[in-house]
């Protein structure tokens, strides 16, 4: 009895660091939030609510924020289910990089996903050029920005499946006597469906809380809370108003999440699962290369065609003048020469990396054993929560709660890395805890009976298998906080500004200057992100662990 | 004694997996356990290893309470089931690996690694990746990387489990010439009898987390327990009857008994041995309901009218037909009235 108590303080010493983290980077800026909207002088105005959601614009926003996303979601589905199957099943040259560029979008910043739908839909763009079609004042543009982004979700999670499930259970059931569509149908399809559940809430959980890409392409029509939120707080300085908001939707993403946690531990059941590489073969007949056609062509269209027409926008001036204006001190909205922000961006994420990687390693050891109580699944829980939370929250609550001593950080430059570590810190525990839990626990009692101490065990047996799981989860956090935008808009000072913040406002101005400008400091974004994932699936290799 | 289990008891919820388990083993002993998987054998391992803490009883090494002591501290072997090789490591940083932990000095490890490969008959494998090594070589690097650390009780979990039928009679000649020669003292658990008797010197039948009996290969085998023992062992005939005087009742009729057999209601082993076939007309009349191909003999299911089926062993050409009906008689010397 007394090792399983030892064990317990052990994890408990672990989960102090990450708890107090969050305690005061995350529940207290909430709890000020709540305080903000609801509490007047002592007074709890729980009506402030109904008030509010009661106003006939904020309605329209709630009610535009639920429909785009479930279109967006719809949407997604269709189009990549698909792709989940071909890349699942079917080989064909060129698979490998076309995996890895799919890819690219969903670690891309959402403020460069904005620009590059801006250069293919937008005034002025290539569909306004050759054919005289704007679609940046339609929800379209929103839309099929949404479905760029959210492309690899499902190719991901539910293609991650598909590809290692048991071609052999199909064939059982056709020897039983089922038709090919039958067996596909009451074998395969259940298989897949908590999949299919799980990567469509996740869409649907980053499409409702969608920051970067409405404020780009929304215009003063189209609005969702989160943009809503940062409308009330920046521009109408009506912090109740936008703390109610914040509420309405932490219980919304909370419904989400819990939903999804329910999938997720449905989707845990016991499947028998092969290896990915065993289960592709070449495409067979026509219905099969039509399939294949078909995913390619959109890959094409809805993936590739957005990126490059946002490099040849960049280009689209005599000799690199974009590029090379943004070295210029230009007075107006900056206070430096926005090619500045490269180097404050990498600066941030290096930070926001070093704290993300340090508190969500302590956490996933904390939650490596399975069989652990209420208190630790609560903790697993809570870390989750950020991912949900949007960004736009947690850089109001950074503002109002951590502006006074003994936690004045607003004049630090550290509030920047600390607000993206915290969206960064879900990435890294769901990178790393399946790979620590996959650890099978007989290697460690081998080790222990061999005269290894825990602390030993730790560093012979799980470092070397995690190594690669923690270089990942870096590059995870690196990428997260590379593309943060929603939190950093507020945080980051006017003088240091980091690229997202920069390109926001190069757009936010009028003039070719600067729209190019913009193009060229979102492409450098964008080549700066794709190289990070490419070196993550360098790295990554035959090992397809973990959730991302 | 070099270990002693004193009533030890684990608990799963209100199971006891581990039921006031008493066990000695003297040191240089060989000591099997035997038994069904669900009896306990792992975890009675696992408790004396320290990866299973007591719900009450104790554990002994060298006649010191382990209780406290932490599984790196217990200076005993643990062969796993399935090996358990570290798989970034290759075969030589397996057979390393104990030895590091212990503080030997680089070139001293280095020589025992080399002196154990040879000793399981792994020469020169040292660099190999454990990946590539088949069933049979693992499970030699597996044995060579618990003797490396010389520990004072090596315990070995389901040491041939995973390996086919052949390997599996090689190797367990090779286990018990090895362990003669170190002397080491072994605690193995398995569920094929066949290699317990093969490798022990002293048996131990588990049951539910009980020890039903203990004894060496040939006490077990010529007399089990009860009949939880004797249908483990493989054996098929098995009655209940009332001794009296040298005949039992049973439902196979009178059946003779050893000289000095225990009176009154018992349950009776008849070894297929001693059950012998003669013309219909004599002796227990019954129908031949099949017949299997043993390599040294036949075995015949034989289906009386009334009672329970009878197993017998024939030599191929004596073995009746399918379907033939026969005269059974048995044979006192092939009796045994258990418990």
């Amino acid at each position: 009895m007394t090792r399983r108590r030892s064990g317990n303080a052990a994890r408990l010493a672990l989960m102090v660091v990450p708890v107090a983290f969050f305690a005061v980077f995350f529940a207290y800026p909430v709890a000020a939030i709540v305080a903000r909207g609801l509490d007047d002088g002592g007074d709890w105005q729980l009506g402030r609510i109904a008030d509010v959601v009661a106003q006939p614009d904020i309605r329209h926003v709630l009610w535009f924020t639920t429909w785009q996303a479930l279109v967006s979601t719809a949407l997604t589905l269709l189009v990549a289910l698909p792709g989940a199957y071909v890349f699942a099943r079917l080989d064909f040259p060129g698979k490998q990089v076309l995996r890895a560029v799919v890819t690219v979008p969903f670690v891309l910043p959402t403020v460069v996903v904005g620009t590059a739908f801006l250069a293919l839909v937008g005034r002025g763009g290539l569909l306004d050029e050759l054919w005289g079609v704007r679609l940046d004042t339609t929800v379209w543009a929103i839309l099929l920005a949404h479905v760029f982004f959210n492309y690899a979700v499902v190719v991901r999670t539910v293609g991650g499946l598909w590809a290692q499930l048991d071609p052999r259970q199909e064939d059982a059931a056709r020897m039983l006597g089922a038709s090919r569509l039958r067996a596909w149908r009451t074998v395969t399809l259940p298989a897949l469906t908590p999949a299919v559940a799980a990567a469509a809430l996740m869409v649907f959980l980053f499409t409702f809380t969608s920051f970067g890409v409405v404020q780009i392409l929304g215009g003063p029509t189209f609005s969702t809370l989160e943009v809503e939120i940062y409308r009330q707080t920046s521009d109408l300085f009506d912090l109740a108003t936008a703390a109610v908001l914040t509420l309405v939707q932490f219980a919304a993403v909370g419904a989400i999440l819990a939903v999804h946690a329910w999938t997720v531990r449905r989707r845990e059941s016991a499947l028998r699962l092969v290896d990915a590489s065993a289960t592709a073969h070449r495409p067979r007949g026509a219905g099969q290369w039509a399939l294949l056609a078909g995913v390619l062509v959109s890959v094409a269209l809805l993936v590739l065609l957005p990126l490059a027409v946002l490099v040849q926008r960049s280009l689209d001036a005599p000799g690199f003048s974009y590029y090379r204006a943004l070295t210029s001190e230009d007075g107006g909205m900056f206070l430096v020469p926005p090619i500045d922000a490269i180097g404050n961006s990498l600066r941030y994420a290096v930070a926001a990396t070093l704290i993300a990687v340090v508190i969500g390693g302590l956490a996933a050891a904390a939650l490596t054993r399975r069989d652990a109580g209420p208190l630790v699944r609560g903790f697993d829980a809570l870390l989750m929560l950020p991912l949900g939370v949007s960004a736009v929250t947690v850089g109001f609550g950074f503002l109002i709660a951590l502006d006074e001593p003994p936690l004045d950080l607003r004049a630090s430059w550290i509030i920047v890395p600390l607000a993206q570590a915290l969206v960064g810190v879900p990435f890294v525990v769901r990178t790393m805890l399946p790979v620590l839990r996959a650890v099978d626990v007989r290697l460690r009692e081998a080790a222990a009976v061999l005269g290894a101490s825990p602390w030993r065990v730790w560093r012979e047996v799980d470092l070397p298998l995690v190594r690669r799981a923690l270089l990942i989860a870096a590059g995870f956090a690196f990428a997260v906080s590379l593309g943060e935008f929603g939190a950093t808009v507020f945080l980051a000072r006017p003088d240091n500004p980091t690229l997202p913040v920069a390109v926001a406002r190069l757009l936010s101005r009028p003039g070719e200057l600067n729209y190019g400008q913009a193009m060229a400091l979102s492409t450098i974004l964008m080549v700066v992100c794709a190289a990070a994932l490419l070196v993550l699936e360098r790295l990554r290799g035959a090992d397809r662990t973990g959730e991302f | 004694m070099l270990l002693s289990l004193d009533a030890a008891t684990v608990r799963f919820g209100e199971r006891a997996v581990l039921d006031a388990v008493d066990l000695d083993v003297a040191e240089h002993e060989v000591v099997c356990v035997l038994g069904p998987s669900g009896s306990g054998k792992s975890t009675l391992l696992r408790v004396v290893a320290g990866l299973q803490p007591l719900a009450s009883g104790r554990v002994l090494l060298d006649g010191l309470d382990q209780a406290g002591v932490p599984a790196h501290k217990r200076g005993v072997g643990l062969m796993f089931q399935d090996h358990q090789l570290f798989p970034q490591r290759d075969v030589a940083g397996n057979v390393a690996f104990g030895l590091r932990m212990h503080g030997a000095p680089k070139g001293e490890a280095a020589e025992r690694v080399r002196e154990l490969l040879e000793l399981v008959g792994l020469p020169g494998a040292g660099t190999r990746a454990v990946s590539a090594l088949s069933g049979g070589e693992q499970q030699r690097v597996a044995l060579a990387r618990a003797l490396a650390p010389r520990p004072r009780l090596l315990m070995l979990d389901e040491p041939l489990g995973q390996l086919d039928r052949s390997l599996r009679e090689r190797l367990v000649v090779e286990l018990r010439e090895l362990f003669g020669r170190l002397g080491t003292t072994v605690l193995a658990v398995t569920h094929d009898q066949g290699e317990a008797f093969a490798l022990a010197d002293r048996v131990v039948v588990m049951r539910d987390g009980r020890i039903a009996q203990s004894g060496t290969p040939l006490e077990v085998w010529q007399r089990p327990a009860d009949a939880f023992v004797a249908r483990f062992l493989g054996f098929e005939n098995v009655v209940p009857g009332t001794v009296v005087g040298e005949a039992a009742d049973t439902a196979w009729g009178k059946v003779p008994v050893p000289e000095g057999s225990a009176q009154g209601p018992r349950t009776l082993l008849v070894r297929p041995g001693g059950v012998r076939l003669g013309p219909a007309a004599e002796g227990l009349p019954c129908t031949v309901a099949a017949r299997t191909f043993k390599g040294t003999h036949v075995a015949v299911h034989l289906q009386p009218e009334d009672g329970p089926r009878l197993e017998a062993a024939c030599a191929l050409r004596d073995a009746p037909e399918v379907g033939d009906v026969v005269g059974v008689d048995f044979d006192a010397a092939e009796i045994v009235v258990l418990g």
